[in-house]
């Protein structure tokens, strides 16, 4: 016999299923009144540092259909290159940056779109910079545990080429689908394929 | 961001436990159809947190309403109440640790006594009630306990086999410390023989894993003449102590 090691193991994940909004955007689908207002929907201020930027965002099936019952998260670092949050060490985050936010896609289009400012670079957990990056967290009907990916800048062209995450990615072929495009109207456009040959890379983190 | 004045634990750095995927559903799970198109078919990049991951916002209870844990009042009209069996949902949410987690924002949302949700897409001829919403949030305090009050809600049919049934759930948004906490899941109640027969329940392999989800009559914690409870315990992932990591540039 040994000593237990006394751990406990997570609660497994349960799909969001299609009332995802219910609990977690309900000023999205119509509950007004239990809420002032849905969290994570404003990111900046008047106040925030940083070049603020568009990021719409889809999500598609095997099909190549769009979700239209998804919600997705983001998370980023300030334009400083700092998280706002009580695990950041390396310095104070712009108060008037959350870092965060949450979009339902749209019951229509099955886009979202995230308001936002350019995120500084991080470091990696061996002191290099990484790329600028935003993090994505999927759920959705159908989904039965939450996907997170990365969201990467297409003129970071040499930032991305010596990226230490983009670099573990096997099959070169792939880290195109974690680079965002950018439209006429100078939002970046990031398209998440669940499936299919664009597949997305996600990731086990 | 400043650590919890009130608190004198110091804010954790370490990088999270790897998630155990043979515990969780696998993403593709034909018994439940929708899966089918919308799981990934290649494998995932497995990589050690880095601060992106490690870190994650966290939620004071200032952002908090009156009624937001009162699902029986905080969609009704003053004076009245939402119809059904009045219940106490409470736990503790740890880590893999076994550590209290505070401060963790859970989010929740059910159909209403009849199974039926408060939704446009929502199909099921059982009657909404006027007077239930069916959202409720809470923020754990220092020892990483949670409570709220609610109706215990009814089964509910779906699209899937032609004869397919939920049993009664509460769904549960979970957000951690870090953003590779970041859970979703369902609670069942003892003792509803519908669990074994879900097809969502059913994407979990391991039936140690499906007890998990199912919240525990608590007679100890009932209220006399008011409100029966249920337990439910949640489990986020540990972490690493950061004391012989690598240390981050500027840390
Ligand atoms: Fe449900």
């Amino acid at each position: 016999m040994v000593q237990p090691l006394n751990r406990f193991r997570e609660t497994p994940s349960q799909t969001a299923g299609p009332y995802v909004h219910i609990g977690m955007t309900p000023n999205f689908c119509g509950i007004e009144g239990a809420y002032a207002q849905d969290l994570g929907a404003l990111m900046v201020n008047g106040k925030t540092q940083g070049e603020r930027i568009t990021v719409r965002a889809r999500v598609f099936d095997g099909t190549g259909t769009p979700l239209r019952d998804a919600l997705i998260e983001i998370w980023q670092a300030d334009a400083a290159g700092l998280y706002n949050s009580p695990s950041e060490m390396r310095g104070a985050a712009d108060p008037n940056f959350s870092g965060w936010g949450r979009k339902a896609t749209d019951m229509e289009s099955g886009e979202c779109i995230f308001e936002t400012i350019r995120p500084g670079r991080v470091p990696f957990r061996d002191g290099r910079m990484q790329a600028p990056h935003i993090s994505f967290w999927i759920v959705a009907r159908g989904i039965n545990l939450g996907l997170h990916t990365r969201m990467y800048f297409p003129e970071e062209e040499a930032a991305n080429a010596a990226d230490p995450l983009l670099a573990r990615i096997e099959h070169r072929s792939r880290v195109p689908t974690l680079i965002a495009a950018r439209a006429d109207d100078g939002a970046y456009v990031f398209d998440i394929h669940l499936q299919g040959e664009h597949e997305t890379v996600f990731l086990d983190v | 961001m400043d650590a919890d004045p009130l608190s004198n634990r110091r804010p954790e750095t370490g990088a999270f436990f790897q998630r155990d995927l043979g515990w969780h559903a696998p993403a593709f799970t034909p018994g439940y159809k929708t899966s089918v198109l919308r799981s990934p078919q290649k494998a995932l990049l497995s990589l050690d947190n880095t601060i992106t991951e490690i870190t994650g916002p966290v939620f004071g209870h200032n952002i908090l309403g009156e009624l937001d844990n009162d699902l029986i009042h905080n969609f009704a009209r003053p004076g009245e109440s939402a119809i059904g069996p009045r219940i106490i949902v409470h736990g503790r949410v740890i880590d893999e640790r076994g550590r209290g987690v505070p401060n963790v924002l859970l989010e929740f949302w059910q159909a209403n006594a009849g199974g039926r949700y408060r939704h446009r897409k929502e199909g099921y001829l059982a009657a909404l009630d006027p007077n239930f919403g069916g959202c409720g949030r809470t923020i754990t305090d220092e020892d990483g306990n949670y409570a709220f009050r609610t109706v215990q809600p009814g089964p509910y049919p779906w699209p899937n086999g032609v004869n397919d049934w939920r049993p009664a759930h509460i769904h549960f948004s979970v957000f951690g410390h870090g953003f590779a906490q970041r859970l979703i899941t369902q609670m069942y109640f003892e003792g509803d023989p519908m669990i074994w027969q879900c097809p969502i329940v059913r994407t979990i392999p391991d039936h140690a894993a499906i007890e998990t989800l199912i919240a525990a009559l608590d007679r100890q914690a009932t209220i006399p003449m008011d409100a029966r409870a249920y337990k439910f315990d949640i489990v986020l992932r540990g972490r690493r102590s950061s004391m012989f990591e690598n240390r981050m540039e500027g840390n």
